[in-house]
């Protein structure tokens, strides 16, 4: 049986544009909608609305880290503010003593912190769930304690903290500080998102989230649990750390006060809203955790922690799985009324 | 040695406040599987629920037994209320629903009560036991309520159906539901039993540390370290971590030169998680020995 | 009709001269946030979070605006006050505070609460010259007029009032060992601060130096390790809460040091009468302002307008808390910088007035106790009195000190 010459030619013809539009799936399209949407923002708002955005941006960044240890290997961390606090004083103390350039405090804190986390991941490899989750506490609790211990003050500010000035854009470049601070987290964002998402899709990706869902099968199939576990910890130590080195360089000042375990709430609260083991979903986290309590105040002052927890369940109803949970959800009724309607479709 | 001595007593009556919490903590842990963030809200509202009712006018065991009732008809209404629609989303989303219901309890009475700090009255009376300076009656007192509650509560579980039908539900709950235990219910009851001994935690507590909003939160967090370091298994290692917790924190502040001062409490935390290192699952906690 | 020649207008410059001069009657200026019938003003405050027991003040303040606006206002304009929560957290303030000055557009920011939070702003509103008025924190840093011209304090600073402690104690106990109970924070070891420099060569005195945090349960263990020490002298600079329980503790021990208490934990009704009256016998403390909940000022008219207003204005505040005193004193020493500032309500303007304040006082100051600045001298309230506590009330006693210590 042959296949008449008019269908071959319009399958030939076809076949190009296919192929492209078949790799070309709606997720790519969002991810490039946004990015466009992203560079054309500051543009279009206000220096404040700028400054709100970096720190959106930088909240997604920090959230992503505690997202790499809790959502992918499923490690309990209540500790992630310690994390973003040392990468925060690393870069404030590099730059208003060292007289550092604010790029080069990036990796010094992302080192630094990774370091931290790598040796913090090594006695945590014993611990499980809640334990683990005291451990943490005891690191988050520790932190704003030894910022202020008198000895460290020197270097530290003691509870006076360090005021830090914000980095002006290269000469030539016709965009304001906050704009420019805009560009550069959005692209220190990109570039971070991209490799998690790399890492998440590879051999060692697969082998963090088979440790978090079965550790025993992953330990018997050859995984280098011990391994996998601390190199995990050091490098969610070492997102959040740099996240908090942005975060310095945005407010333009450290104290011990703006570190302490409330902020590993918030980034725990952002991270399940946004969709635990979800990246894109941990810059939602981020937009809930800054513009979420501000709502919560405009509604009423005296109430607002109770409006924040009433807006909080509502949303846990709505989407347990967090809004990656619900895009996941609507995204497989989409592809299911799709699928139907090319079925339905004759050739 | 006498300053030894003074410590350890003073550490002993801050840790019966610790060890209370820990055992509110534990008993819903043993319920529901987790922790609940905002059990020391509840209990500091049950307070000033018993608090309001002493203002107006009601003797103080009146005010006490309804307030551990109420709070007991509380924690069940907000299990079957707040907490039901979402059992079976994954544990972070009810973690964030207790925070949630932390924020709630805590901005609520702040707004009905203010954040002035007010005295609750204390059926023990103030003066000092046995003469001595060591430890007030009152902290007696707390810490022969607790260990009364811990052997209440034990005889409970070990020795009742309900107990064993409640420690069925939340160990196994497929299982109970097949053998004719109503699961759901029996996490309600938990709720409300872990309410109502949060109540009676925080009416002991509020006579030292004073009543306000805000009392809680530090005590929610030394009987969460208290109950891990004890086992979250364990009631009663629970309370003996509380009253441990207290005993290594002022010694802590108090002998250690230099540092002691201003790092008790990570020195008390470093401490806790370093036991933790040599017993996982808590000093006195079974180790959990799952099937592959 | 007179000609118009060069000695007519020489004849004449005095009066132009002089007419100039007058004050702001005849320039009108409406500067960032001001229309010819509203002024608005900016302010962040702990609403929510674990200093939210201060959220009262910007609250009171509120009440008191309100209360001015129902009057007709400053100089025929509105006030219009727009704060924020900043739940405590220096970097929420920084994005409140770019809130109010880039997307509100306040003139200024009154009394924003508190010392680490402050701090995270000083920089902006120095950069952006918008004047960061009157801030609720008694940290002395603000007092600094020559590196950050637009922000200024009100209230006495702590390392002051430590100061007047030490030169107290030299007088009365010169050889007593001291034990000092203070927060682990910038506001407690302000105190710590000024007292140790109040010593000067005694300072070795100081044989305890006890930190507590705000989330500890009770500071019990503190206060026996004072009495072990042997200590006769405690110094208590804690929050109420805290002030109360070492009250509480040490006589529960039986210990009767010479116990002087801040001005931060010295109200009646918030930390006495909770620790036990009979237990503050004997208490030292400086006061600046009315306590409330002492009746010795009962028939004072300022106390009575007080509680007039919060009746009428803020009737769910709480009389007891000294908050809703200090908020009050903070929005009516602001009313006098606009009045003062007539229709030229500039920034600069608003600055100027508020370095020339010349003995102001407002009604729940101690009587006696102005408020004073210059150009050069950016604290505006740098007295106080010393007060014992005899079993009922405050009996202040000897002169009004000044305890200026600039940041």
């Amino acid at each position: 049986m042959t296949v008449p010459p008019q269908e071959t030619a319009l399958a030939t013809r076809e076949a190009p544009r296919a192929a492209v539009l078949a790799r070309l799936s709606p997720r790519h399209l969002a991810i490039g909608g946004a990015i466009i949407i992203a560079l054309l923002l500051p543009l279009l708002t206000t220096s404040f609305v700028t400054f709100q955005l970096t720190l959106v941006m930088i909240y997604g960044l920090a959230i992503l880290g505690l997202n790499l240890l809790t959502g992918f290997n499923g490690q309990f961390s209540l500790g992630h503010s310690a994390f973003y606090g040392i990468g925060a004083y690393t870069a404030a103390i590099l730059m208003d003593q060292a007289d550092l350039a604010y790029y080069w405090t990036l990796p010094c804190s992302g080192m630094l912190c990774f370091a931290v986390g790598f040796l913090f991941g090594l006695p945590a490899l014993r611990l499980q769930g809640l334990y683990l989750a005291l451990a943490t506490f005891a690191l988050a609790t520790a932190m704003p304690q030894i910022l202020k211990f008198h000895p460290l003050e020197p270097l530290t500010g003691g509870v006076q903290g360090i005021a830090i000035l914000k980095p002006d854009p290269p000469p030539g470049v016709p965009l304001s500080a906050d704009q420019w601070l805009y560009y550069f987290t959005l692209a220190v964002l990109l570039v971070m998102f991209a490799c998690a998402a790399n890492l998440v899709k590879s051999r060692t990706g697969r082998a963090i989230m088979a440790i978090r869902d079965h550790p025993l099968a992953a330990a018997a199939m050859g995984i280098n649990t011990a391994l996998y576990k601390t190199l995990t910890f050091g490098v969610s130590a070492l997102y959040t750390g740099v996240a908090g080195a942005l975060g310095a360089i945005a407010v333009q000042f450290v104290a011990p006060d703006s570190f302490t375990f409330l902020l590993s709430v918030s980034l725990l609260v952002g991270l399940v809203i946004g969709g635990v083991a979800s990246i894109p979903g941990s810059l939602v986290g981020g937009l809930f955790v800054l513009f979420v309590p501000n709502i919560a105040e405009s509604v009423s002052r005296g109430l607002a922690g109770a409006v924040y927890g009433v807006i909080l369940l509502l949303v846990i109803y709505v989407m347990p799985s967090g809004a990656a949970g619900l895009a996941r959800l609507l995204a497989a009724k989409f592809s299911s009324i799709r699928t139907l309607h090319i079925e339905g479709k004759s050739v | 040695m006498e300053l030894l001595l003074q410590q350890l007593m003073a550490g002993l009556a801050t840790g019966a406040i610790y060890a209370a919490m820990a055992l509110a903590v534990v008993m819903i842990y043993q319920a529901i599987d987790h922790l609940n963030f905002a059990q020391g809200e509840m209990a500091m509202f049950s307070t000033f629920l018993a608090w309001q009712m002493i203002q107006w006018g009601q003797p103080y065991w009146v005010a006490f037994v309804a307030a551990v009732v109420l709070s007991f008809l509380g924690g069940v209404a907000i299990e079957r209320v707040l907490f039901k629609p979402i059992h079976n989303a994954p544990i972070l989303s009810q973690l964030v629903a207790f925070i949630a219901l932390y924020g709630i309890l805590n901005s609520s009475a702040g707004e009905i009560w203010d954040f002035t700090i007010k005295t609750f009255p204390t059926p023990f009376g103030s003066a000092p036991l046995f003469g001595q300076n060591l430890i007030s009656t009152h902290q007696a007192g707390m810490i022969g309520v607790t260990l009364a509650m811990l052997g209440l509560l034990y005889l409970f579980f070990r020795g009742s159906r309900l107990g064993l039908a409640m420690r069925a539900a939340a160990a196994n709950p497929d299982s109970a539901r097949l053998v004719g235990i109503r699961v759901g219910w029996m996490l309600a009851l938990g709720w409300g039993m872990s309410a109502a001994v949060g109540a009676v935690a925080g009416m002991l507590i509020a006579p030292v540390v004073f009543l306000e909003p805000n009392m809680m939160l530090g005590v929610l967090l030394y009987g969460f370290a208290g109950a891990v370091l004890g086992g979250l298994s364990s009631p009663g290692g629970a309370v003996a971590g509380g009253f441990a917790v207290g005993v290594i924190e002022n010694l802590a502040g108090t002998f250690i030169p230099y540092v002691g001062r201003e790092l008790k409490l990570t020195i008390a935390l470093v401490l806790i998680v370093a036991v933790l290192m040599v017993r996982p699952s808590g000093v006195f906690g079974r180790a959990v020995v799952s099937r592959v | 009709m007179k000609r118009i020649t060069r000695r007519s207008i020489l004849a004449a410059a005095p009066s132009v001269l002089a007419f100039a001069a007058l004050p702001a009657r005849a320039a009108k200026q409406n500067g960032p946030g001001v229309t010819d019938t509203e002024i608005k003003i900016g302010n962040t405050g702990p609403y929510s979070g674990p200093a939210s027991s201060y959220g009262t003040i910007p609250k009171a303040e509120a009440a008191y605006y309100r209360m001015i606006n129902e009057k007709g206002g400053v100089n025929g304009r509105k006030i219009n006050f727009i704060s924020y929560d900043d739940a405590y957290s220096p970097p929420k303030t920084v994005e409140q505070a770019r809130k109010l000055v880039e997307q509100d557009n306040v003139l200024l920011i009154a009394s924003p609460l508190g010392t680490p939070t402050n701090s995270a702003i000083w920089h902006y509103m120095n950069q952006k010259k918008v004047p960061q008025l009157f801030v609720a924190t008694g940290a002395t840093k603000w007092d600094d007029p020559k590196h950050y011209p637009w922000t200024i304090g009100w209230q006495p600073n702590y390392q002051s009032e430590g100061r007047v402690y030490a030169s107290y104690i030299l007088e009365r106990k010169p050889d007593g060992k001291i034990g000092v109970l203070y927060q682990n924070d910038d506001f407690g070891k302000d105190y710590l601060k000024g007292l140790k420099d109040g010593l000067g060569d005694k300072v070795k005195s100081i044989v305890v130096e006890a930190a507590y945090e705000t989330t500890d349960p009770t500071v019990d263990s503190q206060v026996i390790g004072m009495k072990a020490a042997g200590c006769d002298v405690f110094v208590n600079t804690g929050i109420p809460k805290f002030a109360a329980q070492a009250i509480k503790k040490a006589a529960e021990i039986e210990w009767k040091p010479l116990h002087v208490i801040s001005s931060v934990g010295n109200s009646v009704g918030a930390s006495l009468k909770p620790a036990g009256l009979e237990n503050a016998k004997d208490l030292i403390t400086d006061f600046y302002l009315k306590d409330p909940t002492d009746a010795q000022w009962k028939d004072d008219p300022g106390y009575k307008d007080w509680v007039a207003f919060m009746d009428q204005y803020y009737p769910e505040g709480d009389k007891t808390d000294a908050g809703n005193v200090i908020g009050p004193c903070f929005a009516q020493t602001l009313v006098q910088v606009l009045k003062q500032c007539g229709d030229e309500l500039t920034r600069e303007n608003v600055m100027k007035q508020a370095t020339n304040l010349k003995n102001f006082t407002v009604p729940m100051l101690l009587p006696g106790i102005t408020i004073n600045t210059s150009p050069t001298d950016f604290a505006p309230i740098k007295q106080m009195q010393m007060a014992r506590f005899d079993g009922e009330r405050w009996q202040l006693f000897g002169p009004l000190i000044s305890g200026a210590v600039s940041g």
